[in-house]
C-alpha cells in the first residue's frame, strides 16, 4: 500500500524519487512494524549525509535512517502536533515531510534557494519556514506542503532581508527578525490570503535568532551589532520593541564569535531567563518580570545552545569551536556550573527527553550521539550515526515557540 | 555604518570604546596587509611553508564543518556568504585571505587567527578559489 502509494506520485513529484528509493531499503516494510506511539519518537538530523535518523527514546535505539533530504546544514525540524509526521528544513530550501511510523518521505517541496529553519501553527495547519534566499517567510498546507503565502522581508527599495528567529504565536501568527533590516516583524495568517504584517523597525543592530516564551507573551531577539537584546511584550495592544540587557559587554572588548548563539531552546527556571552572552564566555541570568539582569555565570567558552532542563533545575550549556568538546550544567538554586563534561568532539546539539531524565547529545566529529542521565550524569547509551546535528523529540509538537 | 573591508576595527570600536590595541597592521592598505601577513609567517621567504597533508585534511574538515555553520556545508552561503569559485570569481584574493584570518569588522565574520595559522588561511583561500575540496572521509 505504501510502496503503491509512494510509486504512484513518482511520475508527478520527481523530488519524491530519492526519498521513496532510499527508504525501502530501511529495516522492516512498514506493514511489518507493530503499532505504536510516537512520544518517545525523535529525530537526528545526520547532516553531512542528508540523512534524519528515527530513534526511539525508549528503548534508546535507532529505528530506521531516511535519506534524500539534501543539504541538512544548520537543518531544524518541527512536528506536526500528532507527533507523527517531523517538518525537517533544509539548508537548500527543502521542505521535507517524514512519517516517523512508516519511516518514509511522504512530500516534499523546494521552496527557497537558502533556508535557515520553520514553525509550525498552534492548529498544526500551517508549516511556515523561514529563508535567507530568496530573503522572507512562506506558509505551506501542513498536510499537503502547498504553498498557501509568501511574505517577502523587503526593505529598503525592495532589497530583501535574510528572516532569522522564527517562532509560532497563538491565532496563527507568526514572529520573526530581519537580520539585514534591523526590524521584527509579526504576520496574522488567520487567513493565509490576507496575510496581514506589523512591523516593528529599528530594534537594533543585526538581531541574529530569537526566541518566545513558553507562555507565548515575551519575544527576544538577540544582537549581533550591539550589547543587548530586543524584546516585544506581545500582549499589549501595540507592541513596541525594547531594549534588555543594554551593555552587557560592559564596554570590553568582544571575544570573536566563531559560531553564532541559538536562541530556540529558551531556557527559563521559575522566574529567571538563561540567555548566551555574544562575544563573552558568560551565560546571563535575567529576571523575567523586571527583565533586568540578575547574575552571569562564566562558562568554558561562548555559550550556543543554553537550555533548561524541563524541570527547570538544571541548565544545559554548549560551546562554540575550539571549546565545543565541554558540556557544562548549571544549578539554577545555586547558579553555578556543578558539572563539566566531556561527551566527545564537536558537540553541537542537545535534547532532553520529554520530562528530562535523560538529554541526547550530537558529537559531531565522533559520530555519535550519548544519552546521558540529568541527575547521575552517568552515559546510558550511545548510537552511532554519520556526523551527527540537530537532535529533536516529538515532545516539540506540543510546546510553543518550538 | 562603516567600511565593510576596513580590515581591523572592531563591532565594539563603533559603539564608541576603544579598538583593541596590539595590531600593528591597522590602517594599512590591504596589499599591505597581506605583504605583512606573508612576511610574518615565513619570515625571509617569499611564501609562508603550505600546511602539511594532514593538516590540509583538518582544514577541509573545519572549513566544511565550522566554517559550514555560516557559509553552508557545500558552502552556498547562509548567513555569511557563498563562498563557492564561482560566487568568489569577482573577488581579490588576498582581501579573502586577510578576511579568514582577520575576521571582518560590522559582520559576523570572526577572525579565525586563534585557530589558523598565516599559512592555513592562504592554503584556505586558495583552494576556495579553485573549488574546495570534498571532506576525506574520516570515520574511523
Amino acid at each position: 500500500m505504501n510502496r503503491r502509494h509512494c510509486l504512484s506520485l513518482l511520475g508527478t513529484t520527481p523530488l519524491l524519487l530519492s526519498g521513496c528509493a532510499s527508504v525501502a531499503g530501511a529495516s522492516g516494510a512498514p506493514a511489518d512494524l507493530p503499532l505504536r506511539g510516537t512520544g518517545d519518537l525523535g529525530v537526528v538530523v545526520a547532516r553531512a549525509t542528508g540523512t534524519l535518523a528515527i530513534v526511539d527514546t525508549s528503548q534508546r535505539t535507532l529505528l530506521a535512517q531516511v535519506t534524500g533530504l539534501g543539504d541538512l546544514s544548520h537543518a531544524s525540524v518541527v512536528f506536526s502536533r500528532d507527533g507523527r509526521y517531523a517538518y525537517v528544513f533544509g539548508r537548500d530550501g527543502a521542505l521535507t515531510k517524514v512519517d516517523l511510523l512508516t519511516r518514509r518521505i511522504t512530500a516534499r517541496v523546494m521552496q527557497a534557494g537558502n533556508s535557515i529553519g520553520g514553525a509550525i501553527s498552534a492548529d498544526g495547519s500551517l508549516v511556515v519556514a523561514q529563508n535567507y534566499t530568496p530573503g522572507g517567510i512562506k506558509a505551506f498546507n501542513a498536510a499537503t506542503l502547498e504553498l498557501v503565502a509568501d511574505i517577502p522581508a523587503a526593505y529598503e527599495n525592495g532589497k530583501l532581508s535574510r528572516v532569522v528567529g522564527l517562532v509560532d504565536l497563538p491565532g496563527r501568527r507568526f514572529a520573526y527578525s530581519l537580520f539585514d533590516a534591523n526590524a521584527i516583524w509579526i504576520t496574522d495568517l488567520s487567513d493565509p490570503a490576507r496575510p496581514v504584517t506589523t512591523q516593528l523597525p529599528n530594534i537594533g543592530r543585526q538581531p541574529y535568532d530569537a526566541l518566545v516564551t513558553p507562555n507565548g507573551r515575551h519575544y527576544i531577539a538577540g544582537l549581533f551589532g550591539e550589547d543587548g537584546l530586543a524584546m516585544v511584550d506581545l500582549w499589549e495592544e501595540k507592541p513596541r520593541a525594547r531594549r534588555i540587557l543594554a551593555g552587557y559587554g560592559r564596554g570590553q572588548e568582544p571575544l570573536p564569535v566563531y559560531k553564532m548563539p541559538h536562541l530556540r531552546g529558551w531556557a527559563v527556571a521559575g522566574r529567571r531567563a538563561y540567555l548566551p552572552a555574544i562575544g563573552r564566555h558568560e551565560v546571563l541570568v535575567v529576571d523575567t518580570d523586571t527583565w533586568q539582569e540578575v547574575g552571569r555565570i562564566p562558562v568554558a567558552g561562548q555559550p550556543v545552545f543554553v537550555m533548561a532542563r524541563p524541570d527547570g533545575r538544571q541548565v544545559w550549556v554548549n560551546f562554540s569551536v575550539p571549546d565545543y568538546h565541554r558540556v557544562q550544567v548549571i544549578d539554577t538554586t545555586t547558579q553555578s556550573i556543578v558539572r563539566t563534561l566531556e561527551p566527545g568532539k564537536a558537540v553541537l546539539h542537545m535534547e532532553f527527553t520529554p520530562r528530562g531524565e535523560s538529554v541526547w547529545i550530537s558529537s559531531r566529529d565522533d559520530h555519535r550521539v550519548s544519552v546521558i542521565d540529568t541527575q547521575s550524569f552517568a552515559t546510558q547509551a550511545t548510537l552511532s550515526i554519520d556526523s551527527p546535528s540537530g537532535i529533536f523529540f516529538t515532545s516539540r509538537a506540543a510546546r510553543l515557540g518550538f | 555604518m562603516h567600511d565593510k573591508n576596513a580590515p581591523q576595527s572592531h563591532r565594539l570600536a563603533q559603539a564608541g570604546t576603544s579598538p583593541k590595541a596590539g595590531s600593528s597592521l591597522r590602517g594599512l592598505p590591504r596589499l599591505g596587509i597581506w605583504l605583512a601577513l606573508l612576511a610574518g609567517t615565513a619570515g625571509l621567504h617569499a611564501q609562508p611553508v603550505p600546511p602539511t597533508a594532514p593538516r590540509q585534511q583538518e582544514l577541509v574538515r573545519m572549513v566544511r564543518q565550522d566554517c559550514g555553520s555560516c557559509h553552508g556545508l557545500r558552502l552556498t552561503g547562509g548567513l555569511g556568504p557563498a563562498l563557492t569559485r564561482e560566487a568568489l570569481a569577482d573577488k581579490p584574493f588576498d582581501s579573502i585571505v586577510a578576511t579568514i584570518y582577520h575576521g571582518r569588522p560590522g559582520t559576523p565574520m570572526a577572525p579565525w587567527k586563534a585557530m589558523l595559522s598565516e599559512a592555513d588561511a592562504l592554503w584556505i583561500a586558495q583552494q576556495l578559489f579553485a573549488g574546495f575540496p570534498e571532506s576525506v572521509k574520516d570515520r574511523p
